[in-house]
Order: structure tokens, then sequence, then C-alpha cells
């Protein structure tokens, strides 16, 4: 089993946190992982995004040609790697920020308000992630979030395993 | 299973630290600048530790700067290897290039340290991506004069901390600096490792500026010749020096070589996808394998001799630069098999599906 | 005839050994010898570790019988940081020339002084390159004739003679700076005061000390000693100003 994703958005949107969070979690899941940002003087506005690769063998090269999984959160990020996404990957982008459609019928696509369902919106993504994708345990992340967030960061806890539910809620719903 | 995630970067800190380095000397820049931001978090959390009455984490870990200057980076290097401590400086291309007046000085001398440099993009100030077009500078010598650095080119996190840790050990064997060079790619990327496990080798300094206090003789560390004679025999035990290191201390990784009628060779973050492109290729039942130098001087020619004088008849030359690496292992293959070079400048890591094209076109 | 023939006989220091290869009348001897009696009289001998400079002094640890790193040009201060941060109790000292400290090395004695660095510094200033030849320095006079300003040093070429003391002296951390000379006993009797207290301000762990000493060069000037020494005292001091700038 090997997973390749690529994440992408502007810069500030939580993009890189959000692939770093999937690949610890997928550590914790005793995957061998590689997470690579792409890193530039912008801190924000700019675009970024990262390519995260959980397998059960050895990773070759850490860079992905053809991602299976293609998270975005704006419009250039989709017209950047939509192209090169794998015939049957799954694509999840922000539907309250794209108002373009994706033009790809081959794909499986799943469009989330998650700037809208939350102001952490790369949380309410990841909650789509989790449920839609189904390899990535919920409850690693949460164990993740604990780890990293202590003392006075606690607090951050609670609206981060919200923003997720919501997420998650939000593509269940779509479901029925 | 894996223990540990971290970027390249934060491997190298974790390495140093392990191998008992005192002092870390550097300025910032990208894409190195994890490494001594890395280095301050720990320096002064155990500053605070002390504060409160606690023991140091890294009680080895004596002195941390962010110095004004690369020169300066790389001085205060040479200053501390000069009194037999375990240093270390950390940079990128062009910050690289200005430390070259220093490692030169510091080769001279014959001072074990540890010098990293994370490519990015060249030359003048290029850019921040990846690239590999400092092997030149590296392994024949940016600096003035003859010399040689001991180079290592790790091609995971995993290695990133290794190596680093081999480096210590190789440096302070033979009284002489080495580099751990690898690709921005390599520092900004993060991956699941294993707790890096190498043992540390600790060796006597008696020829350290500061031992008077010890044995009463006078100690200088210097390389300054007036006139011919002594500077020839100097440089000769020099030489010696470089021929012991490049007898005993080359190393390499091949691949799927035994059966092999081409090979691929690259090292860094090119060797991983050339190692995937090989899979694919064996997928289509094609008879390739790799071949991944892991001390670029040293440089492994002998492996390129042996089998190119065997079943090779092919070599396809992977690197990030106008193509450097290449002149070594044609010197290596001496004519006895086609060398072709897939160069992949400007920034971008070759994809497995490039490289496993170029390997059918030798096909 | 030996320069040692020209010193009047008296017990050497045991941390200086004559015969040195400076030219006959040259400071540079005058400087050893008394930095060599400071550092005997001081019991600290085998605690010194010397950063030499890239210039005449350059093999001044020939001289000086202690331990010591020869370094890049310029570089010396950010040697002695390293050495003296990771081995405290070692006494370091650098030795640099005004094209070693003053140009090539501006940036590096700048922010070794302002760090506060724990080192002493001996700055000789002699306003001109001597083991190159006789260029121009950043100390140069105005006016004054070397290889490289042969019509004399002009301002619109050149800009000003550089003050390191009284650039330093803006700086909050040093804790002592002083100009003192050689062209005369009484001032030898000063400059060796200065040696001593910046030398004991980093054992005592006061902070960084620099003695910027005014130094000839009979040879690149095209002077006899005595003519020399003679500029020295009355041309630049005009320029540069002897006295303690700093003294905490």
């Amino acid at each position: 089993m090997k997973t390749e994703i690529i994440i992408s958005g502007f810069g500030g949107q939580g993009v890189l946190f959000l692939g770093d969070l999937i690949a610890y979690a997928a550590v914790k899941e005793g995957y061998y992982v590689t997470w690579v940002p792409s890193y530039g003087p912008e801190s924000r506005g700019g675009t970024c995004n990262c390519q995260v690769i959980y397998s059960d063998k050895q990773i070759g090269s850490p860079a992905i040609a053809h991602p299976d999984i293609l998270i975005v959160f704006n419009q250039p990020s989709l017209y950047k790697f939509l192209p090169r996404l794998k015939t049957n990957g799954f694509l999840f982008y922000d539907s309250f920020l794209i108002k373009e459609p994706p033009a790809r019928e081959d794909i499986k696509i799943v469009g989330v308000p998650a700037f809208q369902l939350s102001k952490m919106g790369n949380m309410a993504m990841l909650g789509a992630f989790l449920a839609v994708v189904d390899q990535i345990k919920s409850e690693t992340i949460f164990q993740i979030l604990e780890e990293k967030l202590k003392g006075d960061k606690t607090k951050f806890i609670p609206i981060n395993k919200e923003a997720i539910a919501t997420g998650m809620d939000f593509v269940k719903s779509q479901e029925r | 299973m894996s223990k540990l995630y971290m970027k390249g970067n934060e491997a190298i800190v974790e390495g140093a630290l392990r191998a008992g380095l005192e002092g870390f000397f550097s300025y910032p820049i990208t894409p190195a600048s994890e490494i001594i931001e890395t280095f301050a978090s720990k320096y002064f959390a155990d500053r605070e530790r002390e504060k409160r009455g606690e023991k140091p984490l890294y009680p080895k870990f004596r002195v941390f700067m962010q110095m004004e200057s690369e020169l300066a980076s790389i001085n205060a290097v040479m200053g501390g290897a000069s009194i037999g401590c375990r240093v270390m400086t950390a940079s990128s291309s062009p910050g690289i290039s200005l430390k070259q007046e220093g490692i030169s000085y510091i080769a001279a001398c014959e001072l074990p340290c540890v010098i990293v440099n994370i490519m990015r993009g060249g030359p003048g100030l290029g850019s921040i991506q990846p690239e590999q077009g400092d092997y030149f500078q590296a392994v024949k010598g940016g600096g003035h004069g003859d010399y040689r650095l001991i180079v290592l080119a790790p091609n995971s996190v995993q290695e990133m901390a290794e190596h680093t840790m081999l480096l210590f050990n190789l440096t302070n064997k033979y009284r002489n600096p080495g580099m751990l060079l690898a690709d921005g790619y390599l520092g900004q990327m993060k991956e699941s490792l294993e707790f890096p496990e190498v043992p540390i080798e600790e060796y006597e300094k008696p020829w350290a500026a500061g031992n008077m206090e010890l044995d009463g003789e006078q100690h200088t560390i210097e390389f300054l010749f007036l006139t011919p004679e002594p500077m020839v025999e100097a440089k000769k035990r020099l030489l010696e020096k470089y021929k012991t290191i490049e007898a005993n201390e080359v190393r390499y990784e091949t691949y799927k070589v035994d059966d092999a009628k081409i090979i691929v060779t690259a090292f860094g973050t090119p060797s991983r996808v050339a190692k995937a492109a090989v899979d694919l290729a064996r997928e289509k039942g094609i008879k390739v394998g790799l071949v991944r130098p892991i001390t670029l001087w040293p440089f492994p020619y002998k492996i390129y001799t042996n089998l190119t004088s065997n079943q090779v008849d092919r070599v396809l030359v992977v690197e990030l630069s106008f193509g450097q690496f290449v002149e070594d292992v044609r010197l290596g293959v001496e004519g006895r098999a086609e060398v072709r070079l897939f160069p992949k400048f400007g920034g971008i890591v070759p994809t497995e599906e490039e490289v496993l094209e170029k390997i059918m076109e030798l096909v | 005839m030996r320069v040692s023939a020209l010193i009047p006989k008296y017990p050497e220091p045991e941390t200086y050994v004559g015969r040195t290869h400076y030219c006959p009348g040259c400071g540079h001897a005058t400087l050893h010898k008394i930095l060599g009696e400071v550092i005997d009289e001081l019991g600290i001998r085998k605690k010194v570790i010397l950063v030499e400079p890239v210039g005449c002094s350059v093999l001044a640890l020939r001289y000086l019988k202690v331990d010591g790193i020869q370094g890049p040009h310029g570089r010396a201060p950010a040697i002695a940081t390293a050495v003296k941060r990771l081995k405290p109790e070692k006494i370091v000292l650098t030795y640099q020339g005004d094209g070693d400290l003053a140009a090539i090395g501006t940036n590096e004695i700048l922010h070794a002084a302002n760090r506060g660095e724990l080192f002493s510094v001996i700055f000789v200033n002699n306003a001109v390159y001597g083991m190159t030849g006789g260029q121009m320095a950043p100390t140069t006079l105005i006016g004054q004739k070397s290889t490289t300003t042969p019509t004399g040093r002009m301002i619109e070429y050149a800009g000003y003679p550089l003050r390191i003391c009284e650039l330093l002296n803006t700086l909050d951390a040093p804790v002592y700076l002083e100009r003192v000379s050689l062209y005369d006993v009484e001032q030898i009797a000063r400059a060796r005061a200065a040696l001593k207290k910046a030398i004991t301000n980093q054992i005592e762990k006061k902070g960084f000390s620099l003695v910027e000493v005014l130094s000839n060069c009979p040879t690149n000037w095209k002077m006899t000693p005595e003519e020399s020494w003679r500029f020295v005292k009355e041309e630049m001091t005009k320029i540069f100003p002897l006295g303690i700038f700093r003294d905490r």
C-alpha cells in the first residue's frame, strides 16, 4: 500500500500543517513516510504546497508526479495540480473558495466548503479526508493534537477537534 | 518500525548532538536555517533548565552562536577546532562560497570539524530550490590550494543524522575537515527514521592549542613557510594522509547490479528517484542496477571500473546540475561504457517516469 | 649588525625570544617584548592562546612562547570568540595590524567588541601595509605617500583615516579602550601598563578590552628609525590622539 498526496493552497491556510499532521499520524500508524514542503520567501498569501507519501514499504522518490489524492484550497492550485491527479484518484477542494467546478470525470470529487464550515478550514478538510479515505484513524490525529498542544495551548484542542468533526459530518451528510 | 519523524535539517542536529558536539557557529540562510534554529532551541532550553537547577540534556554542547557572517562562522569553527573541541557550521551554497577561505586554512592546519552544505540553486543568488551544483566546489576544493574535504552524500533523513555522526568520526580520525553535502530537498523533507545508532569514536588531540598547560610545550596551529623545503615536507605528509583516506574510506551502495547491463548512478535525492526508476525498469524486464556513491571524496572510482570491465556497457548519470558528478563517473568508467547524462537543473527533481524513460532510451 | 645588538642588555622575559625578523627600528619587536614581560609578570604564560594576524607580525608565535593560532587575514576576533567561549579559563589575545583589524577584518572586530567578548585585543596601527610592501592602510594619513597613494592619500579617492578607538567607543559593550604609542621610553612604559590592564580585565572577567598601539614603519615610510618615531609623535598623534577612551 502506498498513498501519495499533494496539498496546495495559499500560505496561511494551514496547508503545510495539514500535510505534516497526516504524515505524522501515518508514522504513528507504522508507515514509512515522507513530507516535502514547497518552501519560499512568502510566509502569508503566497501559494504553497506539500507532498505527503505513506507506504508500508520504504519510499523511493519523495517527489510526487501523479498523486492519488489532491487537496486544494484555491483556484491556482486546482489549475496547477488537477491534470496530474491519477485516474480514479480523490480530489478534495474547498467549494467555498473555489467557485469553478473541477473539469474531470475520471476522478472522485469531494467538495467541502472547508473555510465556511470553520475558521480552521484545514482541520475541517482533514475531517473530510479522514472520513472519505479511511486510511488514517482519527484517534491517531487526536493523540497527536494532545501531544503537540500542551500547557497554554491545551485550550486549542477542543476547537481543533470540533473543526475536524464538522468536516466529517459534512461529508457524511452529503452521502445521505 | 520507525520511531522518529523529523526534517533532514533537524536530523543533522540530532546526529551532531549525539556525536558530542561542543560548539555550533553559523549564519542563517534558506534552505539550511532549521539547523541553526533547532540548535538554538536545544541550547537555550538547556540554559533554562540550568536556571531551574536541572541538569542540561546536552552538557557537552556549551557554545551556540549566531555569528555576524559566514566568514566569522567558519573562523569561529577554526578557533574551536584549534583547541580540540568538536565544532560545526552549516549553511547553503552562497554561504558556503563565503566560507571557502576558512575551509582552506582549516584543511591546511588539519583541523577536524564538520561543515554542512544544504545545496540550493546557483550560480549567484540563484534560487532556494534544490540543486547539486556545488559538487566541484565540495570535492575538488572550493578554496585556494591543494586540499581535500571528506565529503558525505546522504539520501534520506535517516542518513542526514547518521552521516553527521560518521563525519565526526572520520574528521577526528584523520584530522581533516569534512562536509555533509545534501540538496535542499533533503534538508526540507520530513521523513520517518529509526533512532540513529553510530558508535562515536574518541581521539586524543595532543596537538591542540592550549595543551601547554598539560605538557609545557608550545602548540601552534599554523601552516606558513618562508622557504620551500619545510613546505614540501608538510605537503607530502598531507598528501600521504589523503592517500590513506582514499585507500580506506570509500563508501557506496549498489542495488541490483549483479546481472545489470545498464547502471544508473546518482547521489542525494536523485539517487532515490533513480532507485525507484530501476525497480520500474526491472518490472519491464530490463537488466538495470544502481550505484550510489556515499563518499563523494574519496570517490568510488573502482566500482565503476569493475562494473564496466564486466557486463555493464551503458551508464546513466542523473544529477541536479549541468553535469559535474558525471566527470568523476567518466574517470571511473574510462571509456569502457557509454556514459549518458540526464541533467536536471534549476530546482526541479526528476520524476521516476522521466528517469525510466532515459533508461529505456539506453536499452 | 643584529637587531638584538641595538637593544640594551637587561633580563629577557621568559615568554619572549629575541632576535626577530623585523626591520631595524620596527616597533613590533618592542611590543612583543613588553607583551612577553606582562605575560611573565601575570604568570599566565601556559594559559595564553594568542591569535596571530596576517601581516608583519604573522610570525609573532616564533618570538612569544605561548600557544596560538594563525588564522586568515582579519578573522582573529572570530577565532578568539570561539576559543574564549569554549575554554573560558584560557587567556585569549589577538594581535592585529591595521590592515588586518581595520580593513579586511573590520566586521569581525566590530561585532566581537559589540558582543563584549572576553578577550583582549592588541591593535598595532602604523598607517601602512608593511608586509606587502608599503601600500595604503585604512589608517594612512591624508597626504601620506604609499605605493598605492604615490602622490599622497587624497580624501576624494580614499576617504579619511579610520579611528578604531573612537569607532568602538560608540558601542556599549567594551570596558577598556586606550591608544598608546612606543615613540619614547615613557610611552613604552605607558603601553606596557595598558597591556597589563587589558589582560587583567580579562582575568577579572570585566569585558572586551582593546589597546591601540601607534607604531612605525621606517622601511616603508622611507625614514630612519629616529625620523619615523618623530613622525609618530608629531604627525600621527594629531589624527590619532593618545589616551584612554573607555575605562569601566
